[in-house]
């Protein structure tokens, strides 16, 4: 209890003994504790690596996930008319069970021939705004900064760099299919 | 009796607090010495904390209902607004507590760096404040990503395309932001644990650390022409001249009590009146007759991006954050000393007034959506139109169809990104507006190939006839519009 002579109780005890008020120390002492208080700094960084990296690693485990690409069907092609551009929903092919209603997508389906389909992603090559399909005037509009695309997906004004990014589409036993992407980024 | 009750009461007094100590810890922010003309520019940062408590409050009992499940959550925003009692209050008041600390914050900010209450000794009470400004931001816009609507669906989408453009890990932190290729059902659970736990968490330990060098550095006094801070002296001087005027905490605490309870009362009636932001769209991502815009405190950088001229987007996206946050970060490190009444910072005072009005201005811009189609136009009425059958009257109808009035102005209806052409004939000949219509401009389609003959000169004689005394004729009085041909709001 030496070491706490030179203070009154009322001023806690946050402090360790003060080599001061003990005996005096040998050099060789001081050097054993000083290694073993940087020694305590060993267990405290394993246990920090132990507890830290599985949880970071859960937290960012979804940038590892490889893309799934599934065919899914959009329904019979007889329903698409040639020259028509329309807005179809799929579901992504294995939601979580707790997705609800944004497991559903949006694509727009252009019929240009008998065989031919061009499907079109929704998110604006600007920033990603569902873009909307002005059928009257024969364009995508953007309502986010004012992009416009022709009835191909090119480009007609506004900021988007790019035309608008396609799907793979193939047609099997009378039905139209659409091969899932990844929100196309950048 | 009386004697006795009260001599047991001191007793456990004395006694918890020898055991605990919490007098010792917190009593000293109560009677430690003010400077007595630290009146009522002073309120604005006991306020801010308020508001940061009836967050806290009203989160954690909207947490008591709310279900942060990408599929469910959407249904139990339904049930509290709808059903559960008080829950349109509590999330009104979660919504206006969260509006009046974004703006308690910036009036804060504010006061303190136009009073140079930064400067030594108190430059850590100012990182550590801007650091909280940040943290206030990100608690914004999750928060509204909690209004799991397809607002906040497409807001996340936006979110991840923006941090897609980072150089290198651009993809990564975007798939980070989504969880995953796309918003799903793995979405919500991130932003919610972010909103609930991280972050509230990073406040709390900066909020504590902000009031502890409140404490240690005390109370700066209001600013004095002449008074110099010179990090030598000004210590001493500043204990010197509070032992002399300074007055305890607690005595002109009640300017910052009235002014919270004023701050809680508007909350409260502008959550009663007004009532919670509506949940509007379901958060489904096939829904695409949507337009995602952010929350008002932060619409005002929405403009900025979309304003941006296309070359430099990717720097001002990425950068101007980065330099903006940087920039208030280092204020201290530019100046810690000398003057700080703003009568002697007149470049302080500017660059105050600058950011105010930039802020402001991109804020006014932003209500008028001027860069963005309007998808809902009125129809044009019977007496732009004209007699039906002649080519005037079809030129209408297809500046309608085309999408035309979807971007310009015609007689106050229609869209404000292209140019106003309620007078067009004043300004374009017949050959300039079939060039205009075929090739587009900067912010306009071509129509070559997308109207037939008939139609394109059908519009043109429509377009010609938009001339000045037309209206003078109906009795409108709005004077003609000088931009040129071609001039486009962006
Ligand atoms: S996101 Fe479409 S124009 Fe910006």
């Amino acid at each position: 209890m030496s070491c706490c002579s030179d203070h009154g109780h009322g001023e806690g005890h946050g402090h360790g003994c003060s080599p001061q008020s003990g005996e005096p120390i040998s050099v060789q002492e001081m050097n054993r504790r000083k290694f073993l208080a940087l020694l305590s700094i060993v267990p405290g960084a394993i246990a920090t690596a132990a507890i830290g990296v599985p949880v970071a690693g859960f937290v960012v485990a979804p940038i590892f996930a490889p893309e799934k690409r599934e065919w899914v069907s959009l329904g019979a092609v007889s329903q698409f008319k040639i020259g028509d551009t329309i807005q179809v929903t799929y579901k992504d092919p294995s939601p979580l069970p707790w997705a609800g209603v944004t497991a559903n997508n949006g694509a727009y389906v252009r019929r240009t021939g008998e065989n031919d389909f061009i499907a079109f992603a929704v998110n604006c090559s600007h920033l990603g705004c569902p873009v909307r399909w002005i059928a009257s005037a024969n364009l995508f509009m953007c309502p986010c900064h004012g992009g416009v695309y022709y009835s191909d997906g090119s480009v007609a004004a506004g900021p988007p760099p790019r035309a608008l990014s396609r799907y793979n589409v193939r047609i099997e036993n009378g039905e139209l299919q659409l091969q899932t992407q990844e929100v196309p980024i950048g | 009796m009386f004697e006795k009750l009260k001599n047991l009461l001191v007793r456990f007094v004395l006694w918890f607090e020898d055991r605990t100590g919490l007098w010792a810890m917190f009593g000293p922010s109560l009677t430690h010495l003010a400077p007595r003309d630290a009146k009522w520019w002073y309120v604005f940062g006991s306020a801010t904390l308020l508001c940061f408590a009836i967050q806290v409050a009203s989160g954690v009992g909207l947490a008591f209902a709310y279900i942060p499940s990408s599929g469910d959550a959407y249904q139990s925003l339904q049930y509290i607004t709808n059903v559960a009692p008080l829950g349109r209050f509590l999330r009104a008041m979660h919504y206006f507590g969260a509006s009046g600390m974004v703006l308690l914050v910036g009036i804060h900010m504010g006061q303190v760096f136009l009073h140079g209450s930064y400067k030594f000794p108190r430059e850590m009470n100012w990182f550590s404040g801007v650091a909280l400004l940040a943290l206030t931001i990100v608690m914004g816009f999750t928060g509204q990503l909690m209004r799991w609507d397809s607002n906040a669906v497409w807001s996340i989408v936006v979110a991840a395309e923006q941090a897609g453009r980072v150089p290198f890990v651009g993809k990564w932190l975007a798939h980070f932001i989504m969880a995953g290729d796309a918003v799903g059902g793995a979405t919500l659970g991130r932003f919610y644990a972010i909103h609930v736990f991280v972050v509230p968490g990073l406040l709390f330990a900066g909020i504590g650390l902000h009031l502890l060098l409140v404490m240690k550095h005390g109370i700066a006094e209001m600013p004095q022409v002449g008074q110099i801070v010179d990090p030598k002296t000004y210590r001493e001087e500043y204990h010197a001249r509070l032992e002399k005027t300074g007055i305890p905490f607690w005595e002109m605490a009640w300017r910052d009590s009235f002014f919270a309870l004023a701050t809680t009362l508007v909350i409260c009636f502008c959550a009663w009146y007004l009532g919670p932001p509506p949940v509007d769209v379901p958060p489904d991502p096939s829904i695409l007759d949507t337009a995602p815009a952010p929350d008002w405190y932060l619409l005002w950088y929405f403009a900025v991006l979309s304003l941006a001229n296309t070359a430099l987007e990717d720097y001002i996206i990425l950068g101007a954050p980065l330099v903006i946050g940087l920039l208030l970060f280092c204020i201290p490190i530019l100046s810690n000393s000398g003057e700080r009444h703003p009568a002697r910072r007149p470049l302080s005072v500017i660059a105050l007034v600058t950011a105010v009005l930039f802020v402001f201005g991109f804020w006014i811009s932003a209500m008028h959506m001027s860069w963005t189609p309007n998808f809902h136009p009125k129809p044009l009425s019977a007496e732009v139109l004209g007699t039906p059958g002649t080519a005037h009257y079809r030129g209408g109808e297809i500046f309608q169809s085309k999408s035309c009035i979807n971007c310009h102005l015609m007689a106050g209806e229609g869209g404000r990104k292209g140019p106003d052409l309620t007078y067009i004939g004043d300004r374009a000949t017949r050959d300039q507006l079939v060039i205009r219509i075929n090739n587009g401009g900067i912010g306009m389609p071509g129509f070559a190939g997308n109207l037939t003959p008939q139609e394109l000169n059908d519009l043109v004689v429509f377009l010609e006839s938009r001339k000045h005394r037309f209206d003078e004729a109906a009795g409108e009085g709005a004077k003609p519009e000088s931009l040129p041909l071609g001039t486009s709001a962006r």
